[in-house]
């Protein structure tokens, strides 16, 4: 039962307001998993679902247009050859996409959009920290709640004032040493290292129980397989923190590469490669607490609808969203498709938006994980309230 | 203890100016702080590394012969997999004239006397980032860097932009030396072609907008300069036309080439100004439009006092340095010498969280000792996120603390203390005099303490690079 669905009955009660929120946080479903992929650079959401059926599709996107190669998905749509384990989820109705999906930027900037993706403002510089970093805020009214981040730098989606953690493979290292002791001691005025390093060092042990610690796990890039299998290790690994007891319930994740300007089919494939393989380790890592996840892949915007004179597409507005996890309920496309057509072009060049990326994370945090409307609405993302979250999706 | 003015001053023009202090470094500096600084500014430009004496027009050409040796390998169904395999010894190759420039180009931060010199030569690179993520760039990241940034960062920043945008690395990078004008002669000619025979669609030559978006959004005026999608696209055919060379190209000492048969014919405007049909002129005229844009002037200075002094950087000081590039006309030394001179850059509050490579070079240098192999700082740098050569986007790496702030960075740098300290620290005599003539007057009383009490020098030195005062600048 979601917080939302309690949220309903309530109302349907005719309970008071201030009664339904106590009512709200104390539906916080503590088993939910949320796990947010930020794919960086302009994922080309006509790759990662080619519209096969769309008469257009195969006139705009020439030498690029995929054909049977493609995993079918449904008479308009297939997926990328790159994604066949997100084609089995599809298959078994724990994957959907959202084709036309856009956040209120139109900048086709990408430092730009992508900070408008990750503080989940209306527009940009409106705000300094990250829309997951303030859902975990309002979750953490109804008590402890942990959050990480995979990578070695912090992600912005996840930057503010509740502490969230964050992991990267590595040596693992005693936190209980001498070391780590002194200098916590050290830090202990400073509001910036201070916090940090006991979160690390927290984090630390637990990849010392999980066992991620002793992973194969690598950041480093190489060849499509290992990047692959790099992928894969970092899906099971950050799996064994989101099932640890007590671990985080909330996870964000980045990936870079996907600014595809020029001779795009290779270097495409490689990085939806990797995409699909770490969502494939975060589910095999996961084992029975899947069926509690909802996984959520984002990018800043789309590219163009046309290719462009060297093989690949420049910044386009609307992309595709894809949304897994065993939690989900099945059902076709989200949002609507508004299609190719000339006339339907946004600015005569893009795939028009058909659906505020907002309404879709506003929707999962909601149904999924049990925050609040009135969170959602002015904490979470602020000035939002006309965006109606997107609901039974969980 | 109350330091003077004057400790104060030496510690901070050694340690946020420059790139951590050597051994006597902030004695040194002692005498007249700001004086020092200034002295390193150098018409000449910064200090350059080796690149085994290699140029990118070399490299450029090693590249393409190994290309074409794969090509042919292939044709003839050779090497494959194998360790002969022609691709990987291609990537290899690459690797390791790249690996021999990280080195060259740490170590040049290490043993410099002239920090403040390197650290402006760095900010430089990090605002006209090429990057190794391109396969085909990484053996050009060095070149680059002495070729078209170092030479020019005191000079004006015209032409230190032309310089940049026009250099084959950034041409490859940013998809420029693909990009074709589509009424241009070379596409009409391919037009005029029959089609492929295999029933695939040909692939129409034409433009792409990479860099001329980039160049607006990141290195001019950015991204609120007041530019249009309409102004990035006619910039983008104003630059078609600049390539790298290739095999039919005679010469190899130049490395850049500007073909008229790529070139977008005719008149072009951007931002307003019309642009009349002039060849690589026409870039070269939008460029230095762009470059002396007050736009530009703020961006630019912004981050400069964004990079030295502050992630939210005092709005007077933005203003000093604007001013200061305006009156010049864009004369770095005269920015660089207006910072010098800035009061708000003195602040006693060090705002400042070093990134890993400042991190890493910083501790070296408080050593007495640099990096012999390019794995001691790559695998450090990659693990803390910092890829030698490697920055994610076009926008370089970040220059503020949260995302270098990471729990697990702090975790990282504290393993590399760790590492650094067990490898030099038992030769270090006097922890504590250690720590005092590398923070000079920024050392507190409570890590001098830490320091004092550590078990063995070992613990000490690491306790040392990992001080909050280390850590900053």
């Amino acid at each position: 039962m979601t917080g939302f669905s309690l949220n309903r009955r309530a109302l349907a009660a005719g309970l008071a307001l201030p009664f339904m929120a106590r009512v709200a946080e104390a539906a916080v479903p503590v088993n939910r998993k949320f796990v947010v992929v930020v794919c960086r650079g302009g994922m080309d959401g006509l790759s990662v679902n080619p519209p096969i059926g769309d008469p257009d599709y195969r006139n705009l996107r020439g030498a690029l247009a995929l054909g049977d190669e493609a995993l079918r998905l449904d008479t308009t749509f297939a997926l990328h050859p790159a994604l066949p384990a997100i084609h089995a989820l599809a298959r078994s109705g724990e994957a959907r996409i959202a084709p036309a999906v856009a956040t209120p930027d139109r900048a086709r900037s990408h430092f730009e959009a992508q900070d408008v993706l990750e503080t989940g403002a209306a527009g940009v510089y409106a705000t300094t920290s990250g829309w997951l970093n303030r859902a975990v805020q309002a979750l953490s009214v109804g008590g402890k709640f942990e959050a990480i981040s995979v990578g070695p730098t912090a992600p912005l989606i996840l930057r503010g004032s509740a502490p969230a953690g964050s992991w990267s493979p590595g040596r693992g290292i005693d936190a209980g040493g001498r070391l780590p002791t002194l200098l916590q001691d050290l830090y202990r005025d400073d509001p910036l290292l201070g916090p940090a390093l006991a979160r690390g060092l927290q984090t630390e042990t637990l990849a010392m129980e999980t066992g991620a610690a002793g992973g194969g796990a690598t950041m480093r890039g190489g060849g499509p397989a290992q990047g692959r299998e790099a992928a894969r290790g970092m899906g099971e690994a950050l799996a064994g923190f989101l099932r640890a007891p007590g671990g985080p319930q909330i996870a964000a994740v980045s990936m870079d590469g996907f600014d595809t300007h020029a001779n795009q089919a290779g270097s495409l494939a490689t990085r939806l490669g990797a995409l699909d393989a770490l969502a494939d380790g975060l589910r095999t890592g996961l084992g029975a607490a899947w069926r509690d996840t909802v996984v959520l892949v984002v990018t800043e915007f789309g590219r163009t609808a046309r290719i462009n004179g060297t093989g690949g597409t420049d910044h386009g507005t609307a992309s595709t969203a894809l949304v897994l996890g065993g939690a989900l309920k099945p059902g076709g496309i989200i949002g609507d498709w508004p299609t190719l057509r000339r006339q339907a072009l946004f600015e005569d060049r893009d795939l028009a938006p058909a659906l505020d990326l907002r309404a879709l994370s506003r929707g999962l945090l909601a149904e999924h994980m049990g925050v609040d409307r009135r969170a959602l609405d002015t904490l979470v993302f602020p000035d939002s309230a006309g965006v109606r979250p997107l609901t039974g999706l969980v | 203890m109350a330091a003077s003015r004057k400790d104060q001053d030496a510690a901070i023009a050694v340690t946020r100016f420059g790139l951590g202090a050597r051994a006597g470094e902030i004695t040194l500096a002692a005498a007249d702080p700001r004086g020092w600084l200034k002295s390193q500014i150098r018409a000449g430009g910064a200090d350059t590394f080796s690149t085994g004496g290699e140029t990118a027009a070399q490299r450029l050409a090693e590249f393409r012969a190994y290309r074409q040796q794969r090509a042919m390998a292939e044709r003839v169904g050779e090497g494959k997999g194998t360790d002969s395999d022609p691709v990987k010894a291609a990537q290899q190759f690459i690797r390791q004239n790249a690996a021999g420039d990280i080195l060259a180009r740490v170590r040049l931060a290490t043993d410099t006397e002239a920090g403040f010199r390197e650290r402006w030569a760095l900010f430089w690179a990090n605002h006209f980032t090429v990057s190794a993520t391109k396969v085909q760039v990484a053996g050009l990241v060095g070149p680059f860097e002495n070729e078209a940034i170092r030479p020019h960062v005191f000079g004006r920043f015209v032409d230190l932009l032309a310089a940049a945008e026009t250099h084959p690395a950034m041409l490859l990078y940013l998809d420029q030396a693909q990009s074709t004008g589509p009424n241009s002669p070379a596409a009409r000619l391919q037009g005029r072609r029959p089609a492929p025979a295999d029933g695939q669609p040909r692939r129409q030559a034409g433009l792409n907008e990479n860099l001329a978006r980039e160049i607006l959004e990141l290195h001019t005026v950015g991204v609120d300069g007041g530019y249009t999608q309409a102004d990035v696209t006619e910039f983008a055919r104003a630059l078609t036309g600049f390539g790298v060379p290739g095999p039919r190209d005679a010469g190899g000492v130049e490395a850049v080439v500007f073909r008229d048969a790529t070139h977008e014919p005719g008149e072009r405007t951007v931002m307003g100004v019309r642009y009349p049909p002039a060849g690589r002129a026409q870039a070269a005229a939008i460029l230095s439009d762009l470059a002396g844009k007050p736009q530009t002037a703020r961006f630019v200075c912004t981050k400069i006092a964004r990079h030295f002094v502050a992630d939210d950087p005092p709005p007077e000081l933005v203003t000093r340095l604007e001013a200061a590039w305006i009156a010049s006309g864009g004369d770095l030394a005269r920015v660089a010498g207006a910072l010098i001179d800035a009061p708000e850059a003195w602040a006693s509050q060090a705002a400042k969280l070093k990134t890993p490579y400042e991190f890493i070079v910083s501790s070296y240098r408080a050593l007495g000792q640099a990096p012999r192999a390019t794995p001691q700082v790559a695998n450090a740098l990659n693990g803390l996120g910092q890829r030698p050569f490697g920055a994610p986007s076009p926008k370089g790496w970040p220059d503020e603390a949260a995302p270098w702030a990471a729990s697990d960075a702090l975790v990282k740098r504290m393993q590399f203390a760790q590492g650094l300290a067990c490898a030099l620290g038992p030769g270090v005599q006097d922890p504590v005099a250690l720590a005092e003539r590398t923070l000079g007057a920024r050392l507190s009383p409570m890590a001098a303490t830490a320091i004092g009490r550590a078990e063995t020098r070992t613990e000490a030195v690491a306790l040392l690079l990992m001080s909050p005062e280390f850590q900053r600048r």
